[in-house]
C-alpha cells in the first residue's frame, strides 16, 4: 500500500465521503429550501420554512454519508433524495 | 482515520463510524466552538456587563418612563444627525440604563460605512459621558462574527462551526448507546475514563439545550447561510418588503418628499404603545426620514414577557402622529423562526431563567472543553514516546491550552483594560479589544514555549488571579467598590464582583487538579488490547 495507487485507493473513499458530506449535504439542503416553494403556502412563509428545515436536512445528510457502508452508497443516497427535490425546485425557479 | 468499509475490519459498525465522525468533527472546529460557547455564555449577561463597563453611569433604580426618554433622545438626534434617513433607538428597560441608538448617515457615498451609533443618557438625552467602550457587546459580537475580519466572513465561520457542532451532537448521541446509564456513572481519578464521564455528564445534562442552542444559532443567520429559496422566490421589491415585514420591525426608508416638516410628538406615539404592551413593554422606536413630510415612525414591542422575536409594532405617520397600522401577527413559519430566535437569545428571561441559561450554557462550554482535552488524554497513552509526541498531538495540545485557559485570561484582561486604560486614550474602545487579542496571543506563545502541564497550571492560576483581583481593581479605580454596592443594593455591581470570585475559585480548583494530575503512561509501551485491530487514530471511544 505504499504505491500512489494504493494510497488513492485507501484515502480516496474517505475524501469522497468528506466531499459528499460538506458539499453534497449543503447542495441537498439548498435544493430542499428551494423545493419548498412548490408547496401550497405563501412565498415568504415557504422561504422561511425552507431555511428552517435546511439545517436539519444538512445534518441528516452528513450523518447518512458517514453511516452507510461505502462512499458510493453515500453519494447514491444523496442523489436519490435530490432527484424529486430537483423536479420540485425546477418547477418554481 | 479510516471510515471506509473496505479499510475496516468486520464488526466496525454504525457506532464506530459515528464515533470517528464525532471525534474529528468535534476537534476540527472545537477551538472556535469553545470560544463561541464561552463568549456566548457570558453574553446572557451582556447588558449587565455593559453597565459594569460604564461605571460612570449611575445604577438605575427603576425603569424611567420610556415615552419621555424616547422624546428626549429623538430631540437630541435632530441636532446630532440632521438629515439622517433613518434612526432607531433601543429604549431603557430593567437591564439597560442607557439608550442605544444607531442611524444611517445622510448622503453616505456607496461603499462607505453609512451607519453611526451611540449611547445616550435617559435622564438628559445627551450622549453618555462615560469611558469609550463596546461593553458586553464585544463578547456578544465576537460570539457570532469574531473580529479583525469582514463581518460576513466571521458569520460564515460561525455558521460552519455551528453546523459542525450540530453534526457532533447527533453523532455523539448515536455513539453513546447507553446514554442515560452513563449519566449516572462517574469514575473519579481514572484518567481517560473520568474525562469521558465528565464529557458525557455535561453533554447529557444539557443535551436538549445544546441541540436547541446550536440549531437556533443557525436560525438567527439563516438568511445568510441559505439564501437560495429567497433568491428563487422573492423577485420584486414588494415581495422583499413583504418578507421583511415578517422578520423585523425596522421599517425601511422609502422616498423622501423633499418637503421639510418636523416630527410629531414621539412621546405620544410611545404612550400609545405603552397602553398596549405595558409601561416598560416598548423596545424600540425607529423613524424614517425624520424632518421630512414623508416621515414614518415605528414603535416596536420589547423582547421581555414573550418567547418570540417576531416583529410587533405600531406604525405612525411621522408628521401627524396618526396611527397607520398595527402589526401584531406574522405567518406560521415566521412565528416559528421568531420563537427559535428568542430561545437562542433568551432575552425573554426573568433573572432565574437567565441564570439557568448561563449555567447550562457554561456546561456546554465545558462539554466542548472536556471533549478537546480528551482528544489528547486518549492519545497520550498510545504515543510511542510520550516525551516526544508527533506534531499533530503537539499542535492540538498547545491550541487547547491557549483556547481554553488562555481565553479565560484574555477575557479577564479585557475587563482589566476597561478599568486601566486612560479615558483620554485615542480610539480607547478599540484598545480594550486589542488588549484582549494581545493577551490571547501571548497565552498561545506561553503555551508553546512552556511544558504543557506547566502552561496549563500557570495560565489557570493567572486567570484565577486576574478574576479574583478584578473587584479589588474596581474598588481602587471607581467610586463603586464592593462595600458601597452592597450598602446601596446595586445588584449589577455586587453580582459582577461575586461572579468574578466564583469564577476565580473555579479556575483555582482546575489549576490545583491539573497540578496534581499524574498522566497514566504505563499503557504507552504496549498498545491496549482493544486497539490491536484498529487503524491508528480510529481508537474506540467507548467499548460497549
Amino acid at each position: 500500500m505504499t504505491s500512489v495507487a494504493g494510497r488513492v485507493r485507501s484515502v480516496g473513499p474517505l475524501v469522497s465521503r468528506i466531499a459528499a458530506a460538506l458539499f453534497g449535504g449543503y447542495a441537498l439542503a439548498a435544493l430542499a429550501s428551494v423545493a419548498v416553494l412548490a408547496l401550497p403556502m405563501s412565498t415568504p412563509q415557504a422561504v422561511l420554512t425552507g431555511q428552517l428545515t435546511s439545517f436539519v436536512i444538512y445534518a441528516a445528510a452528513v450523518i447518512w454519508v458517514f453511516a452507510v457502508r461505502s462512499a458510493l452508497r453515500a453519494w447514491a443516497g444523496l442523489l436519490v433524495v435530490a432527484a424529486p427535490l430537483l423536479l420540485s425546485a425546477w418547477s418554481v425557479w | 482515520m479510516k471510515t471506509d468499509q473496505q479499510a475496516r475490519p468486520d464488526g466496525r459498525g454504525l457506532r464506530q463510524s459515528m464515533s470517528d465522525l464525532h471525534t474529528w468533527v468535534g476537534l476540527l472546529l472545537g477551538w472556535v466552538l469553545y470560544a463561541m460557547f464561552l463568549t456566548g455564555t457570558v453574553s446572557y449577561f451582556k447588558d449587565e456587563l455593559s453597565q459594569w463597563m460604564r461605571p460612570e453611569l449611575p445604577a438605575q433604580s427603576g425603569v424611567p418612563d420610556q415615552a419621555v426618554v424616547a422624546q428626549r433622545v429623538a430631540d437630541e438626534l435632530v441636532t446630532l444627525v440632521p438629515g439622517s434617513p433613518q434612526w432607531s433607538l433601543r429604549l431603557p428597560d430593567a437591564r439597560n440604563n442607557s439608550v442605544y441608538a444607531f442611524w444611517r448617515t445622510a448622503g453616505a457615498a456607496p461603499g462607505q460605512r453609512g451607519f453611526g451609533e451611540g449611547n445616550f443618557d435617559p435622564a438628559t438625552g445627551q450622549t453618555v459621558s462615560s469611558r469609550a467602550t463596546l461593553g458586553g457587546d464585544f463578547f456578544y459580537r465576537f460570539h457570532f462574527q469574531f473580529h479583525y475580519m469582514p463581518v460576513v466572513w466571521g458569520r460564515w465561520i460561525a455558521g460552519i462551526a455551528a453546523m459542525f457542532m450540530l453534526v457532533a451532537i447527533v453523532s455523539g448521541v448515536i455513539t453513546h448507546k447507553k446514554i442515560f446509564v452513563d449519566f449516572f456513572t462517574f469514575r473519579w481519578g481514572k484518567g481517560q475514563r473520568s474525562w469521558l464521564d465528565a464529557h458525557n455528564a455535561l453533554s447529557v445534562f444539557g443535551l436538549p439545550f445544546h441541540a436547541m442552542i446550536t440549531y437556533t444559532g443557525l436560525v438567527t443567520l439563516m438568511a445568510l447561510y441559505m439564501p437560495w429559496g429567497q433568491q428563487a422566490g422573492i423577485k420584486t421589491a414588494a415581495d422583499r418588503q413583504q418578507l421583511n415585514a415578517e422578520l423585523s420591525a425596522f421599517i425601511q426608508p422609502g422616498k423622501p418628499s423633499g418637503e421639510a416638516a418636523p416630527l410629531a410628538s414621539i412621546e405620544e406615539m410611545v404612550r400609545h404603545a405603552q397602553e398596549r404592551w405595558g409601561r416598560d413593554g416598548v423596545g424600540r422606536v425607529t423613524a424614517t426620514h425624520p424632518g421630512d413630510a414623508a416621515a414614518r415612525v415605528a414603535v416596536a414591542r420589547g423582547d421581555g414577557g414573550r418567547v418570540s422575536m417576531s416583529p410587533q409594532y405600531l406604525e405612525f405617520e411621522g408628521t401627524t402622529g396618526k396611527l397607520l397600522a398595527v402589526h401584531e401577527g406574522v405567518g406560521a413559519a415566521a412565528e416559528t423562526r421568531g420563537v427559535l430566535y428568542a430561545l437562542h437569545l433568551g432575552r425573554f428571561s426573568d433573572s432565574v431563567t437567565r441564570w439557568l441559561y448561563f449555567l447550562v450554557s457554561l456546561a456546554g462550554t465545558a462539554m466542548v472543553g472536556t471533549g478537546l482535552v480528551m482528544w489528547t488524554v486518549k492519545r497520550r497513552q498510545k504515543l510511542p514516546d510520550p516525551a516526544r509526541p508527533h506534531i499533530g498531538f503537539h499542535v492540538v495540545e498547545r491550541l487547547n491550552i491557549a483556547s481554553i485557559a488562555g481565553l479565560s485570561v484574555a477575557m479577564a484582561a479585557f475587563l482589566w483594560a476597561n478599568r486601566l486604560l486612560p479615558e483620554t486614550l485615542a480610539d480607547r474602545a478599540n484598545w480594550e479589544i486589542h488588549s484582549f487579542f494581545i493577551v490571547w496571543a501571548l497565552t498561545l506563545l506561553h503555551g508553546v514555549l512552556r511544558p504543557a502541564k506547566k502552561a496549563w497550571v500557570e495560565q489557570l492560576w493567572l486567570a484565577a488571579a486576574l478574576l479574583a483581583l478584578l473587584p479589588v481593581l474596581n474598588a481602587a479605580t471607581t467610586h463603586r467598590p464592593f462595600w458601597r454596592s452592597l450598602a446601596e443594593g446595586d445588584w449589577v455591581f455586587i453580582g459582577m464582583d461575586l461572579m468574578c470570585w466564583a469564577l476565580a475559585a473555579l479556575h483555582a480548583v482546575l489549576a490545583v487538579r491539573t497540578l496534581r494530575h499524574q498522566p497514566k503512561t504505563r499503557a504507552a509501551r504496549k498498545p491496549a488490547r482493544e486497539t490491536v485491530n484498529k487503524p491508528a487514530g480510529g481508537a474506540v471511544l467507548r467499548e460497549g
